[in-house]
């Protein structure tokens, strides 16, 4: 069988990936798909554990942590259009009103 | 090596394939394409661990409708190429190695405490939809109530934000 650690090697890995395009991208759409990379990388692990230890409450909370993630894609994407019909622009860098 | 861990080498290399894929890209579109490749990938590795449930949640809402609201929003707004801008200085110095740090401490965590967890239960031995959804129903009733009110609160939210002020 595929050893625990192999697949929270992956978790990891698909993580710090996720890390890098969400301050690499400049592109706001591109930075919520990072997010969410994040979020299915924790989801393996997630599922790695609960598999491990026998133990299925792990998997209820994937379906937990995917239904904030459809509610928070659903609102993000709605503060996207916003910030697209105000700034002309989906560049992170050119929505700065708050900075001094 | 055992065809499982083949099977999981393979789909492990989509996924970072994919992902890696996601950060290169250009055009917003083809990001999406490519976070969709990392997550039927990782509903591959769900089956292979047997959490059959999860793995067809993953490809219903996660490569269905999520990914379906991404491309329907860039396709709305006509988003095009990424432009290159160097405002910020922080990202191209502090970024590779901020992630790579990020990675290496979950790394050497799962080194240093991840040699005594069992591995999974052998393929076949699948967490029933049964048991998971008498999980759901008893013991995370209240959160699992919870979650309905917090879908309320986003398409409520979504409704105003998406709202022309007159």
């Amino acid at each position: 069988m595929v050893p625990t650690n192999y697949y929270l090697f992956l978790s990891a890995i698909l993580f710090g990936l996720g890390i890098v395009a969400f301050v690499f991208k400049r592109n706001v759409i591109t930075l919520f798909m990072a997010i969410e990379l994040m979020l299915n990388a924790v989801n393996l692990a997630f599922v790695a554990f609960s598999q491990s230890l026998g133990k299925p409450d792990g998997e209820v909370f994937v379906l937990f942590v995917i239904i904030v993630a459809a509610a928070e894609a659903a609102v993000g994407l709605g503060i996207i259009i916003l910030t697209a019909r105000n700034r002309h622009s989906l560049n992170v860098e050119r929505v700065d009103l708050l900075k001094l | 090596m055992t065809a499982p861990v083949v099977i999981f080498f393979v789909l492990a290399a989509i996924a970072v394939l994919g992902a890696v894929s996601l950060i290169l890209q250009r055009h917003p579109i083809h990001s999406a394409l490519s976070l969709i490749v990392v997550m039927v990938a990782l509903a591959g590795l769900y089956l292979l661990m047997g959490a059959e449930f999860v793995a067809a949640i993953q490809i219903i809402i996660y490569g269905g409708a999520i990914m379906v609201l991404f491309i329907f929003v860039i396709m709305l707004l006509n988003a095009g190429e990424e432009e290159r801008t160097n405002f910020s200085g922080l990202a191209t110095y502090a970024g590779i190695p901020l992630a790579v740090a990020v990675t290496g401490l979950i790394a050497a965590a799962i080194v240093s405490s991840g040699r005594s967890l069992p591995a999974p239960a052998p393929s076949g031995a699948l967490t029933s939809t049964k048991t998971l959804s008498l999980l759901l129903f008893n013991e995370f009733v209240y959160p699992f109530e919870l979650t309905s009110f917090l879908i309320l609160v986003a398409i409520l939210g979504v409704i105003v934000l998406a709202q022309r002020e007159n």
